[in-house]
């Protein structure tokens, strides 16, 4: 049974300055599904049909939004989704010995779900952080650069007690000769 | 030029700690440009403004390399009615990690060149495009899009001027595609990210239909640079074809990845053995993917005496696309390398037009069944006649950006690829 999502009054208005950006409201589907899937988790079917509602626009459309764009989760998922980079870069520097390693520790191949709902695993397409591979990103938010097999038992064991990794900052080469 | 990069102090991402503070930003020179503008609005009229950009030759850096300030001049007269700009953060081309860093370390030299850009083009709105996946990223240049309005940059009646600009971040949601300019509006627009077809051109045609010029992040972070200095100092840094500081993204097999700040036309074994610290674990260069994923591979001995820049790039058989360096050693399997290259673009494929949709499959498939030894010789041509099936024939670039790669590498590891599908043919024999 889908289950009935709801926005409240703080939601609707938090989508309504959405929508003032745009001159108009068709413009503020992915604002909104973004909103609704940090709230909601994924964007299913129930989900879409309430951004539709709430935007006045079709639920084909917004169906066909969700389709398009690899970061909303058509179904629900695991708790942490864990997208590893395997493309071009990080390809050439380890990042499928990575994503092996992942699916051993977790018991689950990539684009699985843990049956405790904790882990979520994808190999992705380039996440823009050629220079730091191999890495992986945490559930649409924080990259976890240098990958190694401690630092992904690290980042696990993180996860699991609900920490959240940091935001890791990569400066340049050159500021860090300078100063 | 390339003989004094040593000494070379970077102009676009500066040393400065804390830049992406606007007090900091403002105690080192910045928001000067716009200031000087609107100080002297008769000096720096719109059209002045579009002139000045112009010779300073500032080619786009998000892939193509065409000339901002002529791009600026192909909008049409004001009506009355809405004009847009849209700044291209998408970042997507595999092996490109440039713009982050001007979110993180000095976002408000882009936000001054786009308020500049919006400006000279008598725009009222910009919208800034970035991909969903940089969310950090997104979250730190609001942070400074608010400061920006909170100190009268932007807003309206900007420094007590009549020129008032909003500025809007749109966050996409996971789509290469969507750094295409066309595609990029539809995804501003709330729709799939379907490429348009051209003409008409974004400059007649564009957001909701009304006039819209697109650039790249880092081409606007550079027009500060030319106002305050004048087009003429900013064709002295590095060739004057292809002028300007750059952000090098040097990434795959070197030392010290990372992205560099350079002049345009820095020598590229310069790039990688002394910038990058040369290849790791003092192995030996195979081959360099110049600009990004789609720009053709270089195999090591191709590229001597050759620079970063559009020229150097073409006479020696690529682009510069997005600066984006990517650097293989001899270990380096090319057929699985590109293999990876096609299964990226057979992913991202919108599936619009039939050419692309179908043929970035196949150039998957047939590349993978020659890594796993299954090739046969045939492959080969049936892999060149699927490129020519592809390029040109669809309405974005995509599919070009696909079957490159795969053309230039059969043709210069040709070895490498019959290798592998001769090994089948002996052990069918």
């Amino acid at each position: 049974m889908a289950e009935t999502y709801t926005f409240d009054a703080k939601d609707l208005a938090e989508i309504k300055k959405l929508i003032e950006k745009y001159p108009e409201k068709q413009a503020a589907v992915l604002p909104v599904l973004w909103y609704a899937q940090d709230k909601f988790g994924h964007s299913d079917p129930s989900v879409q049909k309430l951004v539709s509602e709430t935007l006045d626009v079709p639920e084909a459309h917004i169906r066909g939004v969700v389709s398009f764009y690899t970061q909303y989760y058509e179904k629900p998922i695991g708790r942490n989704v864990l997208d590893v980079c395997t493309c071009l870069s990080c390809h050439v520097s380890g990042g499928y010995d990575m994503l092996h390693y992942l699916e051993e520790r977790l018991g689950i191949k990539a684009g699985e779900t843990t049956p405790d709902g904790e882990f979520s695993l994808q190999s992705v397409e380039c996440l823009g952080a050629c220079g730091y591979a191999p890495m992986l990103q945490v559930t649409n938010d924080k990259f976890v650069n240098h990958l190694t097999r401690e630092k992904i038992d690290k980042l696990l064991e993180d996860l699991r007690a609900g920490k959240e990794p940091e935001f890791e900052s990569n400066p340049m080469p050159q500021h860090q000769k300078e100063s | 030029m390339s003989t004094d990069w040593k000494s070379y102090k970077p102009l676009l991402v500066p040393a400065i700690p804390d830049l992406h503070e606007i007090k900091v930003y403002e105690k080192n020179g910045g928001y000067k440009a716009l200031k000087k503008i609107l100080s002297d609005k008769k000096k720096w009229n719109p059209a002045n403004v579009i002139n000045e950009v112009k010779t300073a030759n500032i080619r786009g850096r998000g892939g193509a390399g065409f000339n901002a300030g002529l791009k600026w001049s192909f909008m049409p007269e004001p009506d009355g009615k809405p004009r847009y700009l849209a700044c291209n953060g998408d970042e997507s081309e595999p092996g490109t990690f440039k713009d982050r860093k001007i979110f993180e370390f000095n976002p408000h030299q882009f936000i001054e060149g786009a308020i500049i850009a919006a400006y000279a083009m008598q725009i009222e709105v910009i919208y800034v495009y970035i991909r969903g996946e940089y969310r950090p990223f997104v979250q730190k240049l609001q942070k400074a899009i608010d400061q920006a309005y909170d100190n009268g940059y932007l807003g309206k009646k900007i420094q007590g001027s009549d020129f008032s600009v909003e500025m809007y971040t749109h966050m996409g949601a996971g789509a290469y595609i969507c750094g295409e300019e066309s595609s990029l509006m539809e995804s501003l627009e709330g729709k799939r990210g379907y490429p348009r077809v051209k003409p008409p051109f974004p400059a007649q045609r564009g957001l909701w239909g009304r006039p819209t010029t697109i650039n790249n992040i880092e081409t606007l972070a550079n027009v500060p640079l030319v106002i305050n200095n004048g087009a003429e100092w900013y064709l002295s840094i590095g060739p004057s074809t292809h002028p300007g500081p750059v952000l090098y993204g040097i990434s795959g097999h070197v030392n010290r990845p990372g992205v560099y700040e350079y002049p345009a036309g820095m020598n590229i074994m310069t790039l990688i053995n002394e910038v990058a610290g040369g290849v790791r674990g003092g192995k030996k260069l195979k081959a360099l993917i110049p600009g990004g994923s789609s720009t053709p591979p270089l195999r090591a001995d191709m590229l001597d005496g050759v620079s970063m820049d559009s020229d150097s790039l073409r006479q020696a058989g690529s682009m510069m696309g997005t600066a984006g360096m990517v650097v293989l050693d001899e270990d380096t399997d090319m057929v699985e390398v590109i293999w990876r290259i096609s299964y990226f673009y057979d992913h991202e494929s919108c599936g619009q037009c039939t050419p692309c949709r179908e043929g970035t499959g196949w150039l998957q498939k047939t590349l993978r069944k020659i890594m796993e030894g299954n090739g046969e010789m045939r492959d080969l041509d049936i892999l060149l006649a699927i490129c020519h099936g592809m390029e040109g024939r669809t309405i974005c670039a995509l599919a070009d950006a696909a079957a490159w790669p795969v053309r230039y590498s059969i043709e210069r590891f040709r070895d490498e690829f019959e290798k592998k599908c001769k090994k089948t043919v002996y052990a069918v024999a």
